[in-house]
């Protein structure tokens, strides 16, 4: 396999600065940059730079994997993860490797002008070289972007799990977002733990935050109203607006017995109702 | 009929399936599809896509905004590879799962749009196409 010439490393070397400024003016121009801070585009673009330089220097493989190339890749690993989290998609993250070629091909040409066979040999090289770093770039990307959503989806499994007492002996789950089977289950495994601590004798399910109700969810709620009947206590379902209620009906799903309301208020009223509690206006 | 965009989206994990009913919920917006109809037609697309996951192995949802008579509406292909269904007209009753369901997805599915088409073999994959007008 032909190398990279030490000719073309030492260009690289002397043209640093002139390549960084051009480098970047393509980014830039390219819309590669969005929501990265320029200082630390600058900053990434001639860290990167200075190890690929180093890592030429050393000599050997220009194979990625090797170990000449931890660094570069270890820089490339945390630029995809910067990227990940401020939205960038891959493309966008992997044209700042990309968007190098012009002005390295540009400095090529200039610096092979009278050797046409070598100028071709290593145009070949180097953008072998950083299409492998770019492929490299795109893989953590994804990578990285699958750990930021499984964070996303963490984070709202422990926030979602509020059961409001609203009386002694009510107590209320408002669901909000989409119930889908891990989350349901956490949810409403604290919903019966509440029931044994606190003694209620009536749990409310309010379902206004949840915006589709699908065969999935209708079987999580029903095994969760049997769970609580089988604990001795009551269960309401609310916030079923006109549109669920239709769906459910097209859906053919069999809720009877199951108390339903259309809002957290009515449900409150009921629960009063049947815990024997008046409630007026004070004159 | 006229088709005014389309596009395809892939269902193969369970998190496309909460993917595909956004996109949905958005292409029926974009058509001024009411409240109602929206809800019916994103809770068909949660049952199919989830069928397309769980029996299908995985699969893709080819969507479609389309026009007749001055009247838009989504219309939509739930396709995959899998192993398809040998009885249909079993599949299609209510209250018949294969699995731990409550066997009402595919004929809830049909109840809650305007046209709906299953095209199934063993072997040969499931697809099954919706339409809901607006
Ligand atoms: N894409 C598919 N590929 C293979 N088999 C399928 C597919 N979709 C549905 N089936 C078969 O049809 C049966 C009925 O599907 P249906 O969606 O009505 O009920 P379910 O998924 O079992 O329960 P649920 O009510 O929760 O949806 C399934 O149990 C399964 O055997
Ligand atoms: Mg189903």
């Amino acid at each position: 396999m032909a190398t990279l010439h030490a000719t073309t490393v030492q260009a690289l070397q002397s043209n640093k600065l002139s390549l960084l400024t051009t480098w970047i003016e393509s980014l830039e121009a390219s819309g590669a940059t969005r929501n990265v801070k320029e200082a630390d585009l600058k900053q990434q673009a001639n860290d990167f730079l200075n190890t690929l330089i180093a890592a030429l220097e050393q000599g050997g493989s220009q194979n990625v994997n090797h170990e000449n190339w931890a660094e570069t890749r270890v820089l490339l690993e945390k630029l995809s993860h910067s990227r990940a989290l401020v939205g960038q998609d891959s493309q966008q993250t992997a044209s700042f490797i990309f968007a190098l070629k012009g002005p390295l091909f540009a400095l090529l040409q200039r610096e092979y002008a009278e050797q046409p066979a070598q100028l071709a040999e290593q145009l070949w090289e180097i953008s072998e070289l950083l299409d492998a770093l770019g492929m490299h770039t795109i893989r953590t990307f994804q990578k990285s972007r699958e750990l930021v959503i499984k964070r996303q989806q963490e984070e709202l499994l422990e926030l979602s799990t509020p059961v409001v007492k609203l009386w002694d002996g009510v107590l209320a789950l408002p669901m909000i977002g989409t119930l889908d089977s891990q989350r349901t289950q956490v949810v409403m495994e604290s919903l019966l733990q509440r029931i044994v601590d606190t003694g209620a004798e009536i749990a409310i399910i309010d379902i206004t935050g949840v915006p589709t109700v699908d065969t999935l969810v209708a079987q999580h709620l029903l095994k969760t109203v049997t769970a609580i009947r089988l604990m001795g206590a009551d269960c309401i379902i609310s916030g079923v607006r006109p549109q669920i209620a239709q769906t459910i009906v097209h859906l053919g799903l069999d809720l009877q017995g199951v108390v339903t309301k259309a809002n957290l208020a009515d449900a409150l009223a009921l629960s009063l109702k049947r815990l024997g509690v008046t409630v007026t206006k004070a004159v | 009929m006229t088709l005014a965009s389309n596009g395809t989206h892939p269902v193969l994990i369970e998190q496309d399936v909460v993917l595909a009913r956004q996109l949905v919920r958005k292409l029926a917006q974009d058509c001024g599809m009411r409240l109602i109809d929206l809800t019916k037609l994103v809770t068909a697309v949660s049952e199919l896509a989830r069928n397309t996951v769980v029996y299908g192995g995985g699969g893709y949802m080819d969507w479609e905004i389309v026009e007749r008579d001055l009247r838009s509406g989504v219309r939509l292909t739930f396709r995959d590879e899998g192993p398809g269904i040998p009885d249909i007209k079993l599949a299609m009753t209510d209250g018949w799962t294969s699995g731990g369901g409550l066997g009402l997805g595919l004929t809830g599915a049909k109840r809650l749009v305007d046209e709906f088409e299953l095209d199934t073999a063993p072997g040969q994959g499931t697809r099954v196409t919706i339409t809901r007008w607006s």
